[in-house]
């Protein structure tokens, strides 16, 4: 069943990241983006994380997608155009794209997690059920990880004074 | 659950996946002239590697999930700023086509 579900969603995620590649239209390319952002939600959750699911889900699929759309209704970019994709060279960038995703996948199949580091099967599956599915992100979250928390709120705040200041015709 | 025990025998799927969908990616942001597609691909990037972090993390700990949260920040945090920028570029040159943008080649 979970087998089953996973590699639905994963054809799901691969058959709308290419359909969002090659559409014309920016805008239908957005919308099959937002469809793999929801296959890749659906893929977390089975991978055991079903916080980060939720999270995808509000804020890629939510915020970062409404963002591109609202930046290509603003700019009237929505129309289709004439296919920007490239003939020869394209053929030769996809050629050499598919070679390092030949290598990749034969390297994964080859990768063996070393033992002394490997958690013991269900490890993860426990904590969540101890400490809950936000638990037990928060847990490392404000404990391990609390100086890099509190310089991503910096990083925001200067993305926030960033983007006000590039984007307003004068100050 | 049985439901949730038999997750970890997914890495290798899980690793393959995700390098296929950021191949398709680097494919996008090699092949498309649009900027905003070019932008949407490189959040496709980075969802991939968010799914390679959440596969690794059945097996090394909750670590990469709360890493997967700050590449969601910087994500959002990306995404803002070059919207602006290809808000500010758009107003100056009224296109988003990459191959008409040079305004640093002289």
């Amino acid at each position: 069943m979970q087998v089953l579900s996973f590699w639905l969603f994963s054809g799901l995620a691969i058959v709308s990241a290419l359909m969002c590649i090659t559409r014309r239209s920016a805008v239908v390319s957005a919308m099959w983006l937002v469809l793999t952002m929801f296959s890749l939600a659906a893929l977390f959750v089975i991978l055991g994380a079903q916080f980060i699911g939720a999270i995808q889900v509000l804020v890629y699929a939510g915020a970062i997608m409404v963002l591109f759309l609202f930046v290509i209704m603003l700019l009237n970019l929505g129309r289709d155009e004439p296919t920007d994709l490239p003939g020869r060279l394209g053929g030769l960038i996809m050629l050499g794209v598919a070679t390092v995703l030949a290598v990749e996948l034969w390297a994964v199949t080859k990768i063996v997690p070393v033992g002394e580091i490997r958690l013991p099967a269900g490890a993860l599956e426990s904590v969540v059920e101890q400490e809950g599915a936000v638990g037990a992100i928060s847990g490392p979250l404000f404990r391990d990880y609390i100086v890099p928390f509190e310089i991503t709120s910096v990083l925001l705040l200067a993305a926030v004074v960033g983007a006000v200041v590039l984007a307003k015709r004068r100050l | 659950m049985p439901f949730l025990q038999q997750s970890t025998e997914l890495l290798g799927s899980a690793l393959a996946v995700s390098a296929i969908l950021f191949s398709l990616g680097v494919a996008g942001v090699l092949l498309r002239r649009n900027a905003i597609v070019v932008f949407m691909c490189i959040e496709l990037m980075l969802n991939a590697v968010n799914l390679t972090f959440i596969a690794l993390a059945q097996q090394l700990g909750r670590d990469g999930h709360v890493f997967v949260l700050f590449v969601m920040a910087v994500a959002a945090a990306e995404a803002a700023v070059g919207l602006a920028i290809i808000l500010a570029v758009y107003r100056h040159k009224q296109t988003v086509n990459l191959d008409k943008v040079n305004l640093l080649s002289g």
